[in-house]
């Protein structure tokens, strides 16, 4: 309690949503102040200590009030009950370049901005010089231009710049990470890692797992407003991907187009523990099962069967044509026809199951994308970026050195026949058709 | 205390206050920004009130007919000079109020995103005005001095403590205005309609003789009653415009009756204000 950089302790927060869109004085006269509004909790009774120094994430998925915590936390919004004390200087930023006219130059934005965001006249002077030389070389060229002219990069990059000069004690942002180039991205992260070095409390709440599984050291994770896990960023994220995101219908059931003789019906992941588990460890041998039923016979037809990142990014498919994998026909009834993949190797993420039949001259008879969700968690070797997992591992240092610690047992290549799931987690998990 | 001194305390405090660097940026960004891409940029703020004085000369000096009594020791006579010592404080008050109760409004995506002293914005935005009002009341100064002799210059300073006063009213007022509007649209509406009644209810282009004669006519017809010439001289437009017309048309100081009607309205608008504010001002964003 006594290092604590912020103390969240019996927080609510409640939205009113009124029936009417628009509340009038006259509404409010011929009801008398009464209102007809829904209540809408975003918080239940949130109770957070944020240690001084640490990097604090806050996840969950949209409408879970992460978002609302933070605003509290940064002020802008008041709780309902509970109170929020924080120790030292705290700047939010929630959206960069906020509060930037956009007649205005570069150089009196830099003042305003900063100004708004707690500063006085002889820190922005002071800091002037290193603002602009942050958001590069060509806002620098163009900081007496109005910023109306500048292009969408210039504008993030100054309101990021101004934002992270603030040099508070508690930083809190949103989503904010994601801005700009890669060159500005790295730039930012080194920054952040300058204020967390200097002893800085940061609270950011954000989608990229990955990200925060680098940079955080404790988490939050949100749900219904209220706070379902709490702890090591590390395992609060692994938990949130296990229980959020495990293989499941998506919602509305995809997306599906074709002309309709053979409609697909279902995908199922199966591995060795069972049908659609809450999750497929990286190098685990898998099977995707497509079932469909036929309208009628269909000569030569053919089969593709496909796995997307959730970004959107393909990640591999495969074509039976392709595999010379040719049926004579699909009978009228119902069917099913197994893609047998003898080791995923797919880093831990979220990916979408898709697939199509098709005519003999390729015409697309049904198409069902996004119906069906994987996610993949590490496997045994644990590996560290990227989309892939290849099953690495470092070796061969000359000149050789001892190690400081032992070989842990599992390293190495995995063998896939004797593959055992080092997390028994799942096993316990419904069947899920 | 010489001013040089004043000045360096006053930077001082710019330069380590955070509020109050916020607020004269902000009124820096308001001021900066308002002419911007306009050909004739800051003439706009005279060339509007020189038209409204034009149409008022026109209209109720030339048509009507409006006698002035002679400025007591000016002896200027002129019906436009007249008006214009009361449409330029009118236009402060008016625009004033008008702005600073858009002034959460004005700027919801910046409360929504960003934390400061909530403040800020009805107090920047009223110190822009401000700003303007003064400009605007320079040249009127010159004008005056040209028209009735230097003798106007000694009551510069009086003339600002009244701005002061009167600015500190308009903040009061915009500040529980603006509250208002968050909750209730309406009011803006509510306001613009009132504005014009108050308009005339603040002897601008007449004297209070008009009214008195009113109050006489509506006497004989028994509704004596009704404190028509009371309520005039209870609105605190109408005396911060007999303020300014004192100094700068009459060049006399303010009566007594004058200068405890401005300083209790401020008084009180401003205590209103901040009660108001204060209460609400957690509140808003979520409303906006």
């Amino acid at each position: 309690m006594g290092d604590s950089a912020i103390s969240v302790s019996g927080v609510s927060k409640n939205f009113r949503i009124f029936s009417e869109q628009n509340r009038s004085l006259k509404g409010a006269i011929l009801r008398g102040n009464r209102t007809r509004y829904e209540e809408f909790w975003a918080l239940r009774d949130i109770d957070l200590e944020i240690p001084q120094g640490k990097t604090f994430g806050l996840l969950g998925n949209n409408g879970s009030g992460k978002s609302t915590l933070l605003k509290c936390m940064a002020r802008i919004l008041k709780p309902n009950k509970g109170e929020i004390h924080h120790r030292g200087r705290m700047a939010a930023m929630l959206e960069v370049g906020s509060g930037f006219h956009p007649e205005l130059t570069g150089r009196e934005n830099v003042f305003l901005n900063s100004a708004i965001l707690g500063m006085t006249r002889a820190e922005i002077e002071r800091k002037f010089d290193s603002i602009v030389d942050f958001a590069g070389e060509a806002v620098a060229r163009s900081i007496d231009q109005p910023v109306k002219n500048y292009s969408s990069g210039m504008y993030v990059r100054l309101g990021f710049s101004v934002s992270i000069h603030v040099e508070p004690d508690i930083l809190l942002v949103d989503e904010v990470l994601a801005v700009g180039d890669m060159e500005f991205q790295e730039q930012c992260m080194e920054k952040f890692a300058d204020l967390k070095r200097d002893g800085r409390t940061v609270v950011v709440v954000s989608h990229a797992l990955d990200q925060m599984r680098t940079f955080c050291d404790y988490a939050a994770w949100l749900d219904n407003g209220q706070i379902a896990r709490l702890g090591v960023a590390n395992d609060v994220i692994s938990s949130y991907i296990e229980d959020e995101h495990g293989a499941r219908s998506a919602a509305g059931a995809g997306v599906r187009f074709g002309t309709g003789e053979v409609v697909i019906d279902r995908f199922e992941v199966i591995t060795d523990r069972g049908v659609n588990p809450a999750q497929v460890h990286s190098y685990e041998p898998v099977h995707i099962r497509m079932h469909y039923t036929a309208k009628e016979r269909i000569p030569d037809p053919s089969f593709i069967v496909s796995i997307d990142h959730v970004d959107g990014q393909s990640m591999w498919s495969n074509h039976t044509k392709d595999a010379d994998y040719l049926p004579a026909d699909v009978r009228p009834g119902p069917g099913s026809l197994d893609v047998v993949i003898p080791a995923l190797n797919f880093r831990p993420g979220t990916f979408y199951i898709n697939g199509s039949v098709h005519s003999s001259d390729g015409g697309v008879l049904d198409c069902l994308n996004r119906s069906l969700k994987m996610t993949v968690i590490a496997g045994d070797p644990k590996e560290s970026g990227g989309l892939v997992a290849l099953g690495s591992h470092f070796d061969e240092m000359t000149p050789e050195r001892p190690m400081k610690k032992a070989k842990a047992p599992g390293q190495g290549p995995v063998d896939l026949e004797t593959y055992v799931s080092p997390h028994k987690r799942g096993e316990d998990r419904r069947q899920r058709s | 205390m010489t001013i040089s001194s004043v000045r360096e305390r006053l930077s001082a405090r710019v330069l380590r206050n955070p509020t109050v660097n916020l607020i004269a940026n902000l009124t820096m960004r308001d001021v900066t920004s308002q002419y911007k891409r306009t050909m004739l940029g800051r003439v706009w703020s005279l060339i509007n009130p020189l038209a409204t004085i034009a149409t008022f000369s026109v209209i109720f000096g030339l048509f009507f007919g409006q006698r002035i009594v002679p400025g007591a020791n000016s002896g200027l006579t002129n019906y436009a000079l007249f008006v214009a010592c009361g449409i330029i404080p009118w236009g402060f008050i008016s625009t004033g109020i008008l702005t600073g109760m858009g002034a959460l409004t004005d700027n919801a995506g910046l409360l929504a995103k960003v934390y400061f002293p909530r403040h800020a914005l009805v107090v920047s935005t009223v110190l822009s005005l401000t700003w303007t009002f003064l400009t605007e009341l320079t040249m009127l100064t010159i004008i005056m001095a040209i028209a009735g002799g230097p003798r106007v210059l000694l009551y510069i300073p009086v003339v600002l403590v009244v701005v002061v006063i009167n600015a500190v009213f308009v903040l009061g007022i915009g500040m529980v205005l603006s509250v208002l509007v968050v909750y209730f649209r309406d009011v803006r509406h509510i306001w613009a309609l009132f504005t014009q009644i108050w308009f005339y209810a603040s002897g601008i282009v007449f004297t209070i003789d008009v009214v008195r004669a009113g109050a006489k006519t509506i006497a004989e017809h028994g509704y004596g009653w009704i404190p028509l010439l009371g309520v005039f001289e209870a609105n605190p437009a109408y005396q911060f415009i007999s303020a300014y017309r004192a100094l700068l048309f009459d060049f006399t100081f303010p009566s007594p009756g004058t200068w405890l009607n401005i300083i209790v309205s401020a008084l009180v608008a401003l205590g209103i204000g901040i009660l108001v504010f204060n209460k609400y001002q957690a509140q808003i964003v979520e409303e906006l």
